[in-house]
């Protein structure tokens, strides 16, 4: 008879006190009230500027930097720092306390924070998704206002923002932190504090922007140009508050990738052995920490601007609203090329499982990487060629636009080479990962299109810009992040998702994304603008065919969320530790990976491509012989 | 594209159908899309620059048509030769992990193709901007005398003003067919971008900046004007119909609206590129 | 109680919380800086009906009108009985001729561009200002306009002198504080949403006096439903 002490389960109450989400909440709402009464109390009677727009805007910048003050000290993101103040030596025991409370608090264990993305960005992504929903159920109707005018604009802003601010970490949020310590062959992250605050940061932040609406919204899409983003209302410190902390929480999830990938690789785990997908997080991670801080400059001038009556953009006082725009896309080009990148990565990753075949050209897919990255900085005028920027730089940025997409075929080609002579399986993660060949041929042929600056000249801020942006984010990230979903998803938990299920999703989604957005081409050739309630009567039959389309791709959606619930909370069918017959490394652990990834640390042998090669598994444990180079 | 050396017998030339039935697809639409769809295309032929872009848009979809000939082809072929048998146990592929031919040819065909868009597209560009705006110094400047228009832009609303005519300021646009214009695009506050649709011009007014575009009119038309950047509430109404009429139809019209300027044309400011009126207005 | 049923609950619990936060969240938006729309009784009715519309602006609408901007300039319209309302959507007859007198008791802040200071789209041009006809006005004495761009209208009206006595504080305004009389005729045509603003640049504090009550409808902004 075991003679063990077992710990009695202390109680419910007990377990709620503590730092994790709930007390976070709290904090956060206290915060919020003392940020926002002590700004009123020392700064906000003696500036007459505050009396004739009836806001403090100052009070609510600083209610909102204390709430989420509050919120991150509630969830014990300074306990550490104090702790070793105090002398107590380093450690990660935000690990090692079990259970579901783990994922509703700080936690240190990297895979713990990428299923904290996964729901998270999950839940905004739906947000944004219902806001998307609202434009449509507005263009129904051309001379019939459902939302006034204003609201219209706001919801236009929220959907934007929302999912340019989420879904840039979409595929590095769940599943780079998820997988990149198991694919390189380390326990943890590099940072695993700074990790677990990127995912906080971001989910104060989506709060945060969707309590504009109690400020009246703002008018500007997600662009924020100035000057009209000094002229807007109480509503716009929402949004540069968001921004702000998805361009921190950017910097940092960057820059832990980059930190782990460069020095946490396990023994034998060259450069040329690294999986495609960890090149990919490798090429996004650069265009993250450098692009980023740019945008939290431009924010914070345009702050300034707003409160302290500053005119780094406002002509008439001797600034340029073409420095706002430049910066803004100096920052927002690479933004987009990080939507991009993983969805390259994640398709290039899985074409060899599903194709039992090598990743062909494997230099050549890393070189496109790298070369989509570093040209992604060179580009960022094209959103300004009838700008009246100086028409001397139109041909050099037109040459550079057109250039990117020699990379972007490399990627391309080695897919399709991947393809080529294989034993194909058409699982439901392989037909998101073809579907994306198809979505981003438009995108990528479309965006050519744009990049002509002759022909940009009609098609810039018509819905033709729009639908390329569309397929190019929604067809090639979207896709892949389910692709990713239903690929990963038995690894993280340890269950099955309804094959069944995820192929009318897939086939739905593919069918109804397409129906939604290629008429929008056709919408923007024949002279809709965006982001207006009205339009000509000629294309009110185009504009109904794209909302009912829109709606039933929302259904898709949550036919999708209703697998993902059936399958992970009531059917639960436990699923093998390899159910795609998957070389790679991941897939050598048990489903779900054990806290601590590795029993002991692998030394590899090779890339996690040998199909059709006789050779030895990609890693063996410290000490077992090394295999084929 | 070779086929790899471990070929086993009996394995027809995939590479070999692919690129034949990709040769004769291509052969067969691009001279359909670039005859029948090309000068369709948007945004019209009521202006040079406008017949110009039809053109640029013409030679895209001629190029783009065999680039999406080759995937259609390429992936309609590998998705049903190259599928697994059903059931049965994992069949592992060839180990193919590079082609160099097939690189090569690919590098080179794709860089060929952009590299000849990025060309003509900035050959195009030059000729006379192409109905973009250029900025306070264009480049590509048509030669001859041109008629000036200014596009003052302010919330929410588009004036004209025809520094020609006595700094003449109107609300509706007008223009004389077959004439160079020269159109300074400018704002008094927010951004906004003025968008004459099938005359092909699109140029952004940004205060305090004057933009150039080029227009050479054709004959008599009606167009649209949009505000194509975000400026506000009413951004979405800021629109307005303009009209091309002939020389002398444009003269009288000149003179009626003289006649309605007059009373305020005591408190116009000259005509300037560019406009500051203080930004810090207040109520009384 | 079994596992599966707890599941169940738990789930039919999330969605029903997502399905009010949604039923909020959509709820919040159409109200939200919206305005209703108000029907302008009728005069004389007919194949060309005529109607009289009574607008007035004020500098500062007070929290009686808006208790979350009492400082906003604003527009208001008297309804039938005398009693002034905050709607800016006003709904019109098609083909009609449209009587209207507007009283301004705010000060001047002059238009951004000048062009706009001449009345345009209304009846021979002239609008009646304190019992005179005028054709234009000096741009700086602009304390508003009422501009309906799709129809060509457009109407400055002049401000209070800065040293008026009895200015009007916050709304509503009575006729004994200072203030200006102007009165014009236009006809509305075929059936439509057109919007109407201001021009002049009132919002004071913000940057080209356009933001605040100028963006948002229900102050200086609104629609005519001509139905």
């Amino acid at each position: 008879m075991s003679t063990i002490a077992v710990e009695a389960r202390p109680p419910l109450w007990r377990r709620l006190v503590g730092f994790n989400l709930l007390t976070a909440i709290v904090l956060g709402i206290g915060g919020w009230y003392v940020g926002w009464f002590a700004a009123h109390g020392v700064v906000g009677p003696s500036i007459a500027y505050f009396a004739d727009v009836d806001y403090n805007e100052l009070s609510i910048f600083m209610a909102y930097v204390c709430g989420v003050l509050g919120f991150l000290i509630g969830l014990g993101f300074l306990n550490y720092p104090f702790a070793r103040l105090r002398g107590y030596p380093p450690s990660l025991r935000e690990k090692e306390t079990g259970g579901v409370g783990r994922y509703l608090g700080l936690c240190t264990d990297h895979k713990v924070v990428g299923i904290q993305y996964l729901v998270g960005i999950g839940l905004f992504f739906l947000i944004g998704g219902l806001n998307a929903m609202l434009i449509r159920i507005e263009l129904l109707r051309p001379d019939h206002q459902v939302w006034p005018a204003g609201t219209y604009l706001t919801i236009v802003g929220i959907h934007g923002t929302m999912m340019m601010g989420m879904m840039t970490s979409g595929i590095l949020g769940p599943f780079g932190n998820y997988l990149v310590p198991i694919l390189i062959g380390a326990r943890r992250m590099a940072f695993p504090r700074i990790e677990a605050l990127t995912f906080w940061l971001l989910m104060a932040g989506g709060v945060i922007l969707e309590t504009t609406i109690f400020f009246g919204g703002f008018p500007t899409g997600w662009t924020g140009y100035a000057p009209l983003n000094i002229q807007a209302n109480a509503g716009m410190d929402c949004y540069i508050l968001f921004f702000a902390l998805v361009g921190i929480s950017m910097t940092l999830l960057g820059l832990n990738m980059i930190a782990t990938i460069v020095t946490m690789r396990a023994p034998g785990l060259t450069w040329t052995r690294l999986p495609i997908f960890v090149w990919g997080v490798l090429s996004t991670s650069a265009l993250m920490v450098l692009a980023a801080p740019v945008l939290i400059a431009t924010l914070l001038m345009g702050m300034l601007d707003r409160t302290a009556q500053t005119s780094f953009f406002i002509a008439a006082a001797g600034g340029s609203a073409y420095l706002y725009q430049n910066l803004f896309w100096f920052f927002g080009h690479p933004e987009v090329y990080v939507l991009a990148l993983p969805g390259f990565a994640i398709v290039l990753e899985l074409l060899p499982v599903f194709a039992r075949k090598p990743l062909w050209g494997y230099r050549l897919a890393v070189a496109g990487l790298l070369g989509v990255s570093l040209l992604s900085f060179f580009v960022w005028q094209h959103h300004l060629f009838v700008s009246g920027i100086n028409a001397d730089l139109r041909p050099f940025y037109m040459l550079s636009t057109e250039l990117i997409s020699i990379p972007t075929g490399f990627t391309f080609i080695c897919g399709m080479m991947t393809l080529w002579r294989g034993q194909i399986r058409y699982t439901v993660p392989m037909l998101f990962c073809l579907a994306w060949f198809f979505n981003f041929l438009i995108g990528g042929l479309t965006g050519v299109y744009l990049s002509d600056a002759p022909s940009d000249v009609t098609t810039h801020g018509s819905f033709f810009s729009m639908a390329h942006f569309h397929y190019t984010i929604m067809g090639g990230l979207v896709f892949t992040f389910f692709a990713g979903v239903y690929y990963w998803v038995p690894k993280m938990t340890g269950f099955q998702l309804n094959e069944r299920l995820g192929k009318i999703h897939f086939w739905s989604m593919f069918i109804l994304f397409n129906s939604t957005f290629f008429p929008l081409f056709i919408a923007g050739f024949l002279g809709q603008p965006r982001r207006v309630v009205t339009y000509p009567h000629n294309l009110q039959f185009l504009n109904d065919w794209v909302s009912v389309s829109a709606f039933l791709l929302g259904g898709s959606l949550l036919l999708f969320l209703y697998n993902f619930v059936k399958s992970l909370v009531f059917d639960r069918v436990p699923a093998p530790a390899d159910p795609w017959g998957s070389k790679s490394i991941e897939w050598q652990l048990p489903s779900p990976v054990p806290v601590h990834n590795f029993d002991r640390i692998p030394v590899f042998s090779s890339d996690p491509y040998g199909y059709g090669e006789p050779s030895a598994p990609v890693a063996a444990p410290a000490g077992a012989p090394a295999g084929r180079d | 594209m070779s086929s790899a050396p471990t070929t086993a017998a009996g394995q027809p030339n995939h590479a070999k159908r692919v690129i034949v039935a990709w040769l004769v697809l291509s052969a067969i639409a691009t001279p359909l899309v670039a005859i029948f769809l090309g000068p369709a295309l948007p945004p019209g032929h009521a202006s040079q620059q406008a017949s110009e872009q039809v053109v640029a848009n013409t030679v895209m979809t001629s190029i783009v048509t065999p680039v999406i000939c080759l995937l259609l082809v390429f992936f309609v072929y590998a998705l049903m030769k190259f599928r697994t048998a059903r059931g049965g146990a994992l069949v592992d592929g060839p180990p193919l992990r590079n082609q160099n031919t097939v690189q090569v040819a690919w590098v080179a065909l794709t860089s060929a193709t952009v590299l000849f868009l990025a060309g003509f597209g900035t050959y195009e560009l030059l000729q006379n901007g192409s109905g973009g705006g250029q900025g306070p110094s264009p480049i590509a400047v048509p030669s001859g005398p041109k008629l000036q228009v200014q596009v003052i832009a302010q919330q929410w609303e588009f004036t004209y003003r025809y520094p020609s005519y006595g700094g003449l300021e109107t609300s509706q646009l007008v223009l004389p067919e077959n004439t160079e214009i020269e159109l300074h695009v400018t704002s008094l506050d927010a951004i906004h971008s003025f968008w004459a649709y099938e005359l092909g011009i699109k140029a952004d007014a940004n205060p305090g900046n004057d933009n150039v575009a080029f227009l050479r009119t054709k004959g008599a038309d009606t167009f649209h004007v949009h505000c194509a950047e975000l400026c506000g509430l009413w951004h979405g109404y800021m629109f307005s119909n303009g009209r091309v009429v002939s020389a002398s139809q444009f003269a009288t019209w000149i003179k009626q609206q003289q006649q309605v300027f007059a009373s305020v044309q005591q408190y116009m400011p000259r005509y300037a590129t560019t406009y500051f009126p203080d930004p810090q207005r207040r109520a009384g | 109680m079994r596992p599966t049923t707890s599941k169940l609950l738990g789930v039919a619990l999330l969605v029903a919380v997502a399905g009010v936060l949604i039923g909020f969240y959509v709820s919040k938006l159409t109200t939200d800086q919206g305005s209703p729309a108000y029907t302008v009784p009728v005069v004389t009715a007919g194949v060309h009906p005529v109607v009289d519309l009574t607008i007035e602006t004020v500098a500062a609408v007070g929290p009686t009108f808006s208790p979350a901007h009492p400082d906003f300039v604003s527009y208001l319209i008297r309804d039938a009985q005398g009693k002034w309302r905050r709607d800016t959507v006003w709904r019109l007859p098609a083909n009609a001729t449209v009587h209207v007198t507007i009283y301004n008791f705010d000060g001047a802040s002059g238009l951004r561009n000048p062009y706009l200071a001449r009345p345009l789209g209304i009846d021979g041009n002239t609008m009646v200002i304190d019992g005179k006809p005028l054709t234009v006005i000096p741009p700086d004495e602009a304390s508003h306009t009422f501009a309906v761009p799709q129809l060509g209208l457009i109407v400055p009206l002049p401000g209070v002198a800065d040293d008026a006595k009895n200015q009007c504080g916050y709304a509503p305004c009575a006729l004994s504080n200072a203030h200006h009389t102007i009165t014009f005729t236009f006809h509305t045509g075929a059936k439509g949403h057109y919007r109407w603003q201001c021009f002049v640049p009132c919002a004071a504090g913000w940057i080209d006096g356009f933001g605040g009550p100028m963006q948002t409808i229900g102050y200086m902004d609104g629609f005519l439903d001509v139905v």
